[in-house]
């Protein structure tokens, strides 16, 4: 019989390989598990459509809605937009003019420099996890325990140098400077992660492809590289999950034109003496969420196969 | 057959030749020394830049003319760590030998004074015992938490079943938020008032609970938070294993009644197990990095201070730059040495069996 796509299986119902395979009632009690997991993740979106009194109302407001009566009034608040429409835009000043706040500058230096730095990272790891896995320099291990030593430090030790060094140079609070530090932040984890793929794949089809008259390059980018693309995927996302988030470089090496989201979302908390805004820091995050959300989502299954074809011995 | 071409021979120190690295070196510490001495910063900073483009370029062509492929492909990443990582670590390094605050401009050289006053001095000493051993606390707690509870949850998902790619993209969201957002969640979660902890116990007939009153009670939150932010990676790296034991194993040890702890033992696990040492690795790492989570919470108070809020502090707000860097490399000493030890005794059992 012809396999084909039904809309049930399309969405998501579908079998595939695995450890086995359960029914709906291992979905319903993995559904439980994961929305308790997801419950704070569900409380910050919930309160980014609450108002300021709402956000702080005791007992707790959770519903939107009271399901035809079914929920008592004082568990109910009235959903606005508010706090999404003033992320980019509001009055500082009660009654004041309505300025715009930057936001929709911070969200693309956060998507430009996230995005850049991580595709750097990944052409460059992917060279040096080659070179290490295929060519193996004297002394290959130590390298790459140096490597990963340079993540061991607190992060502060290393930015004190880098901002007086970024001073002497002019690369304080330019795109460049952020986007090389970010590159070399991401580099360990994606140098150790990929040599790991590289380290998996057989040789023989390499040896093969030699044998045949292939030049060293064409090796790498017709046998190695399609064979790792869910290696790539994987990195990725990880990388970019970290990047994305990443508070402290940011604080002290973007300027006013190259901050980042977590560097204003943290300003608009302290903001103003009134408080923490709740609302509107919860609107912040959720926006903040839903671009890295995505590509996790569409890159997911690649994350799965790419993490086991990497590090798992055959 | 490939054409195995025979590499040059490499040429004398003496000739000027686009690969000879020796004498690019030589002349590069020379000129470089020169120009820190003679000349001011901002331009002596460009001519040692020049010089060490003259060496890597000479060490680049030297690759490719004896076919080194490894070096050159190595090459780019190693500058880019040298530049924004090891030269920076060294700096510091360097920086923790001297008497240097960011917001002076006085510098001089003491040795190894901050290092011994860090261990010896009455006031530093007992703070720095009291951190590390908070910092060990968390490092225990944290770590093994998000193991425990990473692992359940892979294995819950690690059947196949309806929804299933759905309800994972759920518990994978908290890793993705921002550390900004999750503390300061959290600390709204915990609020005396207002927050949702404290009105459960409040609903159950308790009183106003102040969970941060106590060290444990500050402890737990903390631990909580971090925990709850990063199983999930621990998570998607088990499971990564999990998936990927083949399924005629599990078939053969049912047919031959194989109880399901033994089956565990010895089928599933060797498949995990290096990617729980990886995830273990990476989360111990983090650990001893331990700071975001404390400032947004409870702010070092009832002693919850760890190391790392500590180096920042010290060094970002008392702009006492050496002291920090001194105390960073205290630290990274202890993590190397327990990395050490903990891939030595990985690498042993792994050979073992």
């Amino acid at each position: 019989m012809a396999e084909t796509t039904s809309f049930w299986e399309r969405l998501g119902f579908r079998k595939a390989s695995g450890v086995g395979e359960a029914g709906w009632g291992h979905t319903l009690f993995a559904a439980i598990v994961s929305l308790i997991y997801f419950l704070p993740v569900l409380l910050i979106i919930i309160t980014s459509f609450k108002l300021q009194t709402e956000a702080l109302a005791v007992p707790p407001k959770f519903l939107p809605t009271s399901f035809f009566g079914l929920i008592p009034e004082q568990f109910v608040f009235t959903p606005t937009l508010e706090n999404f429409t003033s992320v980019f835009s509001r009055a500082y000043v009660a009654g004041g003019a309505v300025e715009s706040t930057g936001f929709d500058r911070f969200f693309f230096n956060s998507i430009f420099i996230a995005s850049t730095s991580v595709l750097l990272a990944l052409v460059i790891g992917t060279l040096a996890a080659y070179g290490f896995s295929r060519y193996p320099l004297k002394g290959n291990d130590t390298y790459l325990f140096i490597i990963l030593t340079t993540r061991m430090l607190p992060a502060i030790v290393v930015i004190i140098p880098v901002i007086l060094m970024f001073r002497v140079v002019g690369l304080a609070g330019s795109y460049l400077g952020i986007i090389f530090l970010y590159t070399a932040f991401n580099l360990p984890f994606t140098i150790w992660m990929m040599k790991s793929f590289f380290d998996e794949l057989s040789l023989d089809v390499e040896d093969a492809a030699r044998i045949d008259g292939s030049s060293d390059a064409k090796v790498f980018f017709k046998i190695c590289l399609p064979q790792v693309l869910a290696g790539l995927a994987a990195t990725f996302v990880f990388g970019l999950i970290l990047t994305w988030n990443e508070f402290l470089f940011a604080l002290l090496l973007t300027g006013v034109d190259t901050r980042t989201v977590p560097v204003a979302m943290n300003q608009a908390v302290a903001g103003g003496g009134i408080g923490v805004l709740w609302g509107l820091l919860a609107a912040i995050e959720t926006l903040f969420l839903i671009p890295v959300f995505l590509v996790t989502f569409f890159l997911q299954n690649h994350l799965l196969r790419g993490v086991t074809f990497g590090t798992v011995k055959r | 057959m490939t054409s195995v071409a025979i590499p040059e021979p490499a040429p004398d120190f003496t000739t000027i030749a686009p690969d000879n690295w020796k004498l690019a070196i030589a002349v590069g510490l020379a000129v470089s020394v020169l120009a820190i001495v003679a000349l001011p910063a901002s331009l002596s900073f460009w001519v040692t830049g020049a010089m060490a483009a003259m060496v890597a370029a000479a060490f680049v062509v030297n690759a490719y003319r004896r076919h080194y492929y490894g070096g050159l492909l190595v090459a780019p990443a190693i500058a880019v760590l040298f530049v924004m990582n090891i030269f920076p670590l060294l700096w510091s390094l360097g920086l923790s030998f001297f008497a240097y605050q960011s917001n002076q401009q006085s510098i001089r050289f003491i040795g190894l004074r901050n290092y011994e006053q860090l261990l010896t001095n009455e006031l530093k000493a007992p703070e720095l015992w009291a951190n590390l051993t908070n910092t060990a606390m968390f490092v225990v707690l944290t770590v093994s938490a998000q193991m425990i509870v990473g692992f359940l949850l892979a294995v819950l998902f690690a059947k196949q079943f309806p929804l299933r790619k759905y309800l994972l993209i759920l518990v994978l969201t908290p890793m993705m938020l921002s550390v900004v957002a999750v503390g300061v969640f959290f600390s709204y979660y915990y609020d005396p008032t207002f927050g949702l902890l404290s009105q459960i116990i409040k609903a159950w007939g308790g009183e106003q609970f102040i969970l941060m009153s106590t060290k444990a009670g500050a402890v737990a939150g903390i631990v909580f938070a971090d925990a709850w932010m990063w199983s999930p990676f621990v998570m998607l790296l088990v499971l990564a294993g999990l998936v990927s034991v083949p399924k005629y194993l599990y078939e053969a040890a049912a047919i031959d009644r194989v109880s399901g702890w033994r089956c565990f033992w010895t089928i599933t696990f060797p498949y995990i197990r290096g990617l729980l040492m990886l995830a273990l690795l990476f989360r111990t790492i983090e650990a001893f990095k331990l700071a975001d989570p404390v400032i947004l919470l409870t702010k070092g108070g009832n002693d919850t201070m760890t190391i790392s809020y500590h180096v920042i502090r010290i060094a970002n707000e008392q702009n006492k730059t050496s002291e920090g860097a001194a105390l960073s490399y205290l630290l990274l000493f202890v993590v190397i040495v327990l990395t050490n030890l903990y891939l030595y005794v990985a690498n042993r059992r792994s050979q073992g069996t």
